[in-house]
Parts: C-alpha cells; sequence; structure tokens
C-alpha cells in the first residue's frame, strides 16, 4: 500500500458538557490539518465515520456535515457507519481512495458523543426477534463476559491476570492527556469492584463517552512535501463474520467454532503489509473489556492461545515490555466513542512511530505498529504501520 | 386464576406435552439454528424445517447481568432494587446451543458443563393480568415445581 498518514489530530475522550459532536470533529480536524501543515481547501476528499445517528440517544449529526464549519470546497465527503469497525472503515476507504489513483491527499476523521450508560440497540435494526431484547439478552456486556468465561476455561487465563490488563490501562491512561479515565487503580480494587458480568467487574469494562480523532493520508511518495517524519500505512483490513463465529447478540451458536473476524482481517493485514507478528513493535488493539485484550492478543497473531497468562503476568504487554499493547491506555482509560476509537489508536501509533509519545513512549524506537478494532455486528478492522 | 402466556409466539410448543424450544433445520446442510428461520446461513440454501429442540444439554459458557438493562429491556427491577440474573449458552447435543437465563442455580455453583434442562418459568405480568412466561434452562434434576427466575 502506497500511502502516508502525515497530519494527525484528537480531540480528549471523555464527557464534555455543551460540546457537540461536530465541535469535537472539527477540533480534531483542525489539529490534523496543522500537523500536515496543509489548508482545508487543498485536501482533495474526506470520509467521516460517526454512529450517533443510528444509536438511540446519541449526538445524531453526520460526519459530512463538518464541511459547514471547515469550508464549503466541494469536496467529496462520504459518511461510514459500520458498526463498531466505523473508524476503521473510514480509514480503509480513504487509504482504498489514494490506493486507486482518484486523489492524492484526504481526510479520514471519525466522532461519537454517546450517552452514559452501556450502549443500547434497537433488536428490529438488527434483525432480532423483539423478544431478545425484552428478556435481557441485548447487552453486549454479556457477550464480551461469556466470551471471556469459555476462554479462561479453555486456556487458562486467571482472574488476576484480567485485573493485570486493567491496571495497565489505568497506569498508561494517567500518562495520557487525552485519556477519559486518568486515575490509576490497584489489581486489588479492580477485583473488588462490583461485579457486573461475571468474571468481569466494573473497573475490567469501557464505557461508551465523547471523542474525535482524525487523519491526513496522502499518496506516499508525496509524503515528504508535508512532513519530515511521515508514517506509512501499509495494510488497512476489514472483515466480517463467518458462520461459526463467536458473536455479540447471538441467540444460537453452531456446534463448531470457526476463526474470529478480526483472525481472518489480522491475516489479511499481514499479508498485505509484507510483514508478521514478530514484526510489531507496538500494538493498540480492542479492550471493550480486560478479557477482550487477552483474547484479540492471540487473535491478532501477536501471541499462542493460552499464553496471555505468562506474558501478562511477567510484565511484557507493559510499556518497557517485549510487546506493549495499549500504550495510551486503550478503551479502558479512553472509553468508547465508537466513531473515532478506531482512529485513536492510529493516532497513538502515529505518536510513537515518531517517537512523541511522551511520558508514555515505547523504549527502543519502534518502527512497526499494528491497531485493531473489534464490535457489533462480527465486524473486525486492522492496520499496519511503519516509520 | 392467572393465565400463562409465552413472551412470543413461534418460541416455544406444547405439542409433545412438554414445553419444547422451537428452532428449524436445513434441508440442504442440516444445520440447526434457533429460533425458526427460513434460509440457512451455514449453506445459504433456502429451505429450512421447523423443528422442536431438544430439552437437555450441557453450559457451553455464561455469566451474569449484574446492573439493569436499558431498553428494550421488559423484565423486572428498578435501578434501586435489580436481582442479578445468569445468562449462558447451553449446547443441545447433536443441535445448536442456544442462549438462554438460567434459573434456579447460586452463580457460585455455576461451571461449564454441567447437565442442563429446560424450563418454563414466570417472567412478569403483562397489562392485561396475564402471567407472561420465558423459556430457561435449570441445573438438571433441580425442583420441577421452583420458579425462582
Ligand atoms: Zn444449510
Amino acid at each position: 500500500m502506497n500511502v502516508a498518514i502525515v497530519g494527525i489530530g484528537i480531540h480528549p475522550f471523555g464527557r464534555h458538557e455543551g460540546v457537540s459532536s461536530l465541535d469535537m470533529g472539527g477540533y480534531a480536524v483542525r489539529q490534523a490539518l496543522r500537523d500536515a501543515g496543509i489548508p482545508w481547501q487543498d485536501l482533495q476528499f474526506a470520509f467521516g465515520g460517526s454512529l450517533g445517528a443510528h444509536l438511540p440517544g446519541n449526538d445524531p449529526a453526520t460526519a459530512d456535515t463538518l464541511v459547514s464549519r471547515l469550508g464549503l470546497t466541494g469536496l467529496p465527503f462520504v459518511n461510514v457507519h459500520n458498526g463498531c469497525a466505523t473508524a476503521g472503515s473510514a480509514l480503509s476507504l480513504a487509504a482504498s481512495t489514494i490506493e486507486s489513483g482518484a486523489f492524492d491527499v484526504g481526510l479520514a476523521v471519525g466522532f461519537d458523543k454517546h450517552p452514559r450508560g452501556h450502549f443500547s440497540s434497537d433488536p428490529e435494526i438488527l434483525g432480532l426477534p423483539p423478544w431478545y431484547g425484552e428478556m435481557g439478552f441485548l447487552v453486549t456486556t454479556q457477550f464480551f463476559a461469556m466470551k471471556i468465561n469459555r476462554y479462561m476455561h479453555d486456556y487458562g487465563i486467571s482472574s488476576s491476570t484480567l485485573a493485570k490488563v486493567a491496571a495497565k490501562a489505568y497506569r498508561n491512561g494517567s500518562m495520557n492527556p487525552n485519556a477519559w479515565r486518568r486515575k490509576p487503580f490497584s489489581e486489588e480494587e479492580i477485583l473488588s469492584s462490583r461485579m457486573l458480568n461475571y468474571p468481569l467487574t466494573q473497573y475490567m469494562f469501557c464505557s461508551p463517552d465523547e471523542g474525535a480523532a482524525a487523519v491526513v493520508l496522502c499518496r506516499a511518495d508525496r509524503a515528504r512535501e508535508f512532513t519530515e517524519r511521515p508514517v506509512y500505512l501499509r495494510a488497512a483490513t476489514i472483515r466480517t463474520r463467518r458462520f461459526g463465529s463467536f458473536e455479540v447478540f447471538s441467540p444460537w451458536l453452531p456446534l463448531t467454532r470457526t476463526d474470529s473476524p478480526t483472525v481472518d482481517a489480522s491475516r489479511a493485514a499481514y499479508e498485505a503489509a509484507g510483514l508478521g507478528p514478530d514484526d510489531i513493535d507496538v500494538a493498540q488493539i480492542q479492550d471493550s473489556e480486560a478479557g477482550a485484550e487477552v483474547m484479540h492478543m492471540a487473535e491478532n497473531g501477536l501471541c499462542a492461545d493460552g499464553e496471555q497468562e505468562a506474558l501478562i503476568q511477567a510484565g511484557e504487554t507493559e510499556i518497557g515490555g517485549r510487546l506493549p499493547i495499549n500504550t495510551d491506555g486503550g478503551l479502558i482509560a479512553n472509553g468508547e466513542p465508537i466513531g473515532a476509537s478506531g482512529m485513536r489508536q492510529v493516532y497513538e501509533t502515529v505518536l510513537q512511530l515518531r517517537g512523541d509519545a511522551g511520558e508514555r513512549q515505547v523504549p527502543g524506537r519502534p518502527r512497526v505498529g499494528f491497531t485493531q478494532v473489534y464490535g457489533a455486528p462480527g465486524v473486525g478492522s486492522c492496520t499496519i504501520l511503519t516509520t | 386464576m392467572t393465565r400463562q402466556v409465552a413472551i412470543a409466539e413461534g418460541l416455544l410448543s406444547w405439542a409433545s406435552g412438554e414445553a419444547r424450544l422451537i428452532g428449524s433445520r436445513c434441508e440442504t446442510c442440516g444445520v440447526v439454528v434457533f429460533p425458526s428461520q427460513r434460509g440457512c446461513p451455514a449453506c445459504t440454501g433456502e429451505e429450512t424445517e421447523v423443528i422442536e429442540l431438544g430439552t437437555r444439554g450441557t453450559l457451553w459458557t455464561f455469566t451474569t447481568q449484574g446492573f439493569l438493562p436499558k431498553w428494550p429491556y421488559a423484565g423486572p427491577g428498578t435501578d434501586e432494587a435489580f436481582e442479578p440474573y445468569a445468562v449462558g449458552y447451553v449446547e443441545l447435543p447433536g443441535q445448536v446451543r442456544v442462549e438462554a437465563r438460567l434459573v434456579e442455580v447460586e452463580v457460585d455453583d455455576l461451571h461449564i458443563g454441567m447437565d442442563m434442562e429446560l424450563c418454563v418459568v414466570p417472567f412478569i405480568t403483562d397489562d392485561g393480568g396475564d402471567e407472561v412466561v420465558v423459556p430457561a434452562f435449570r441445573p438438571s434434576g433441580a425442583s420441577v415445581d421452583g420458579a425462582s427466575a
């Protein structure tokens, strides 16, 4: 893939009373433009991700309406809403647009402003019978809990390891000025917080929140017109569920199990990049809750099933470890504004590869970064970035 | 006496004298799904046959619901007074894993692989005063009269 990221911007994640999703989106875009040193009118196209218009009680603004505050330049601006892979999809489409030769310089932006509490969904929009919601199955956190419960049973992962993952998230978040949760918690505090969905406690979960992130992309051979430190996008892949993968909101599962869409998306990303899991220096992966980070380590090929227990207990996924994961605090510390979540991962990866991550900089000049988001309705999206 | 009504039509059958879940089987590849539907997600086949599922199986995985779900949840409880409930997938041998409420068992006694059986339990009382019942699974051998949803 001959695409470079030459500008990045982010609006802090969290709760922002009186700030609309468009305010946050516009803020992130302007920051990305300044970072790339390019005026808005020079952008040739944009993809914008936001899920708000499709979720009850959310700030419903669609991304393309950003043009009314950034400037009505006439550029093609396409809205993307693709479940939890919304940001990844916007990025992937932007990269494909440059790859196709249609345009040289463009934008991918994502934002959302979700209400408090767990995500709620309309069963009929999801093609599910009303009783499924009425009986109390339409809660994403149940899925994550049942998936990790089975995984712990199959591969010997301990509750202590789940607590270590969450503690790392809060610790890394405390070093990230754009994170929502910036107060460290001990493993004991995490384990003794309220049991929301066995075996997952309150502090092991991320929550929906608000935020925005944006990147300016260009054809790789033009990158140095904009920056001395381009980061190259080597792969941006999306895969949806196949028959037999264990997905959120499933009234039933078949007796045989198939690899998740994350496995498929990560394999496709490694193949496209000509790189393997051993090449990855820093990774940002979907930690909707602590167990998701554990399982996604294996689904992304970063270790074998069951190896997480020893790796995490030994601190290998900490910033100073062999494979630093979720260096900005991940979803647990940043929350999940769906449209922006995958873009935040790319923002953090670019910072790390530029050496600009400050207090939380991974030592030893990381050269290859990996990102992955996963979510409803069974979609995974990965990127690989290099210096 | 209060009338009992199932939470939805097409979910449960009493045709055989005992309650059974209603699913469907693909006429091409034999894959069983729940609830019944037309069209097969495994082989893309079009024709499916409505079947009654088995009533006994083993617990494949489970969790608890420790907080009041938002809409469209219609069950009992308020933010102030909410009784956590258990949810899991029960593997019906040779058929399918179905997601269901788990009842008549303490959370500490739930474990993957335990034997479970279908039961029908009261859920809420609807506006017309009828008792709405839902399918659930309980450890097999648990008391038959219990209805502790
Ligand atoms: Zn079939």
